[in-house]
């Protein structure tokens, strides 16, 4: 596939995919497909694509329905659950409007407790994520994707081959081969594209339904990018940030802007909306599919798991291949597991000689001051 | 050359001139950044020191950097303090800077800002709160310092100013003497610039600017709790203005011989 069209217009395109999925889940429902609900990374898409079902991910990310869940949840809440649970009673997100289940996961205390609220809305399939990367916790796991499987089979009268399966997870390994082919571009430097431009096509290519048509056009695009560079695009020699910590996307693009207005330039996302959901693989070759994709999506580096090895080995591995000369860790508020984490992390990315801050943010703009001169003064510090 | 550092901070603004004419001057911010960087520009053009002027370079830090629109370079007001850290205790220190309305802990290693911690979203610990009770209390910032050398600490428990200042309140209410008001007010102040500092590995040598960095009694209150002396500066209130006065010449010097900066 050629790409024909500027890079400008790609990105701005991927940025609005969100959007234009709004009229796209909607002719899917009138086409009788089934949609899945979902908010986290440990969800295995697999499962729900093997039934042909569309899997989205719900709203949760602006602060315009937090206010209404604030009548409901404590004020001193994660804006992530809070916003999700409003836009959930008001029903102001299409996604969760056309979706016919949610299904959550037991990650940290605010969320699985809210999902029980949310049940009284909508029909919400909880998955029991073990605390724990071991093989007992394996084991649970499987069971659970098993499960939902089974649930899914029910609830939709349909039957869910393992071949099916097995099909469904060579295409998302496609995608996530195309996905980290897309941000292996950063590790040249000076860095090809903008951070934001990067998390545009990142975050935007989940809203696209049609997996199978993503890794064509996102290869495409890599290559128009890694063209250009030879021919002398790129964003100029700056301070190269990782960014770590808590789910971004919507309000919390504020901390991406400030990275960049202020002289840096993002070359990785080590979070959900990057290398958490993309770097690692289910082995298609596997006997035991399901105990394939078990292990691949426990193996999620989030810090809901204790211990929690995997977001150290990715974090590091991160920071060399992308030559990162600082990283910023966003903490959404009241987030205790990766707050608490923060510690760790500033130990790790210390101890290798690089130098760390961690934000601690909410969805509204009320910080932006605050936050500008923070990471202005990290920048300058670089 | 001049080398001009405007910090406009949220209560103070301070400006240090250093190059062939020497100035350090503080005045109100006011309500309105734009319109102090104005009458800080006339004054020091009544001075002879025209900032447009080809041979005076100026850097803008504090909250307000962005409102010293003649400025030539806008720094943070962290890395400005690193630097103005720097030229009072050398290059390896720890500057614990109480700002109007926040309180900043930055390590200087090298002669570099090497991390630093600020406090969030809350006035207390700041500059700030010990203003709300001087003024609750009638009397200057100052005198507030000198009473609570005479008194004994009476306890603030709340993590709020606005609570805070309910609690002395009911301190006035009950006939309690000023004095022991204001050691609690300062002691209330002192504990959270501590709790700050004692999340970072501190330097051998401690040093307070901004606005209190002149008080000794809040420098000795601080010094106790961190069980590290904690050095006053006399002109501490300048550290970020004087610090970018010295960035503003680095980074025309290193501009001019065609460096990056």
């Amino acid at each position: 596939m050629e790409l024909i069209k500027e890079l400008p217009e790609v990105f701005e395109e991927f940025a609005k995919q969100r959007q234009e999925a709004f009229l796209g889940i909607k002719q899917l429902k009138d086409k009788g497909v089934p949609v899945v609900g979902v908010y986290c990374t440990y969800f295995p898409q697999e499962i729900a694509m093997a039934m042909g079902a569309a899997v989205v991910g719900l709203c949760s990310t602006s602060d315009e329905t937090i206010p209404e869940a604030e009548k409901d949840l404590p004020k001193n809440l994660c804006p992530l659950i809070k916003s999700s649970y409003g836009f959930a009673k008001t029903d102001k997100c299409p996604f969760f409007y056309f979706s016919d289940v949610v299904v959550g996961e037991t990650t940290c205390d605010g969320k699985k407790k809210m999902y029980e609220y949310m049940s009284e809305i909508k029909p919400v399939y909880l998955m029991e994520l073990p605390n724990r990367q071991s093989e007992d916790g394996l084991r649970l796991w499987k069971n659970e994707i098993i499960r939902v499987k089974e649930y899914l089979e029910e609830k939709f009268e349909v039957k869910i081959t393992d071949e099916q399966v097995r099909e469904a997870v060579r295409v998302m390994n496609d995608v996530r081969r195309s996905i980290k082919g897309l941000y292996s571009v950063m590790a040249n430097d000076p860095a090809p594209i903008s951070g934001q431009d990067l998390f545009h096509v990142m975050y935007g290519s989940t809203f696209k339904f049609d997996k199978k048509a993503i890794p064509a056009e996102v290869d495409a695009l890599t290559e128009k990018i890694k063209k250009e560079y030879q021919e002398g695009k790129n964003v100029g020699k700056k301070p190269r940030i990782l960014v770590t910590g808590c789910p971004i996307g919507g309000a919390t693009e504020k901390v991406i802007r400030s990275i960049e207005e202020n002289g840096g330039v993002v070359v990785s996302y080590e979070n959900c909306a990057g290398a958490k959901s993309f770097d690692k693989m289910v082995d298609e070759e596997a006997e035991d599919i399901y105990e394939a994709i078990a292990r691949r999506y426990l193996d999620i580096g989030c810090s809901v798991m204790t211990p929690n090895p995997n977001r150290l080995e990715l974090l590091g591995r991160l920071m060399e291949e992308f030559r990162v000369d600082g990283v910023v860790e966003v903490i959404l508020q009241a987030c205790h597991t990766y707050s608490v984490e923060s510690m760790g992390i500033r130990k790790f990315v210390n101890g290798q000689g690089k130098p760390y801050i961690s934000v601690e943010t909410d969805y509204s703009m009320a910080d932006l001051g605050q936050l500008n001169t923070r990471i202005a003064a990290f920048i300058e510090m670089l | 050359m001049n080398y001009v550092g405007i910090d406009i901070g949220s209560t103070a603004s301070k400006v240090v001139v250093r190059g062939e004419k020497t100035r350090w001057f503080v005045m109100p911010t006011g309500w309105n950044g734009r319109e102090t960087a104005g009458m800080i520009q006339d004054r020091l053009k009544e001075d002879g020191i025209d900032v447009s002027g080809a041979d005076t370079v100026t850097a803008a830090t504090g909250y307000g950097r962005i409102s010293v629109d003649f400025a030539d370079y806008a720094i943070t007001e962290i890395t400005c303090h690193g630097r103005g850290g720097r030229v009072l205790a050398g290059d390896e220190c720890t500057v614990i800077d109480v700002g109007g309305q926040d309180t900043k802990v930055i390590q200087v290693q090298n002669g570099a800002v090497a991390d630093f911690l600020m406090n969030d979203k809350c006035s207390a610990g700041t500059g700030k709160f010990l203003e709300i009770m001087a003024n609750r209390l009638g009397i200057t910032l100052d005198e507030l310092f000198q009473l609570a050398a005479d008194g004994s600490v009476l306890p603030i428990s709340s993590l709020c100013t606005v609570f805070a200042e309910s609690e002395v309140i009911s301190y006035i209410g009950a006939g309690k003497v000023r004095e022991d008001i204001a050691a609690g007010v300062v002691e209330s102040v002192a504990g959270k610039v501590a709790q700050l500092a004692q999340r970072q590995k501190l330097s051998d040598r401690v040093i307070l600017t901004g606005g209190l960095s002149h008080s000794l009694y809040f420098s000795s209150r601080l010094s106790e709790k961190l069980g590290k002396n904690v050095e006053p500066t006399e002109y501490g209130r300048y550290a970020g203005a004087l610090g970018a006065s010295y960035l503003a010449e680095e980074k025309a010097n290193r501009s001019n011989t065609g460096g990056a900066c």
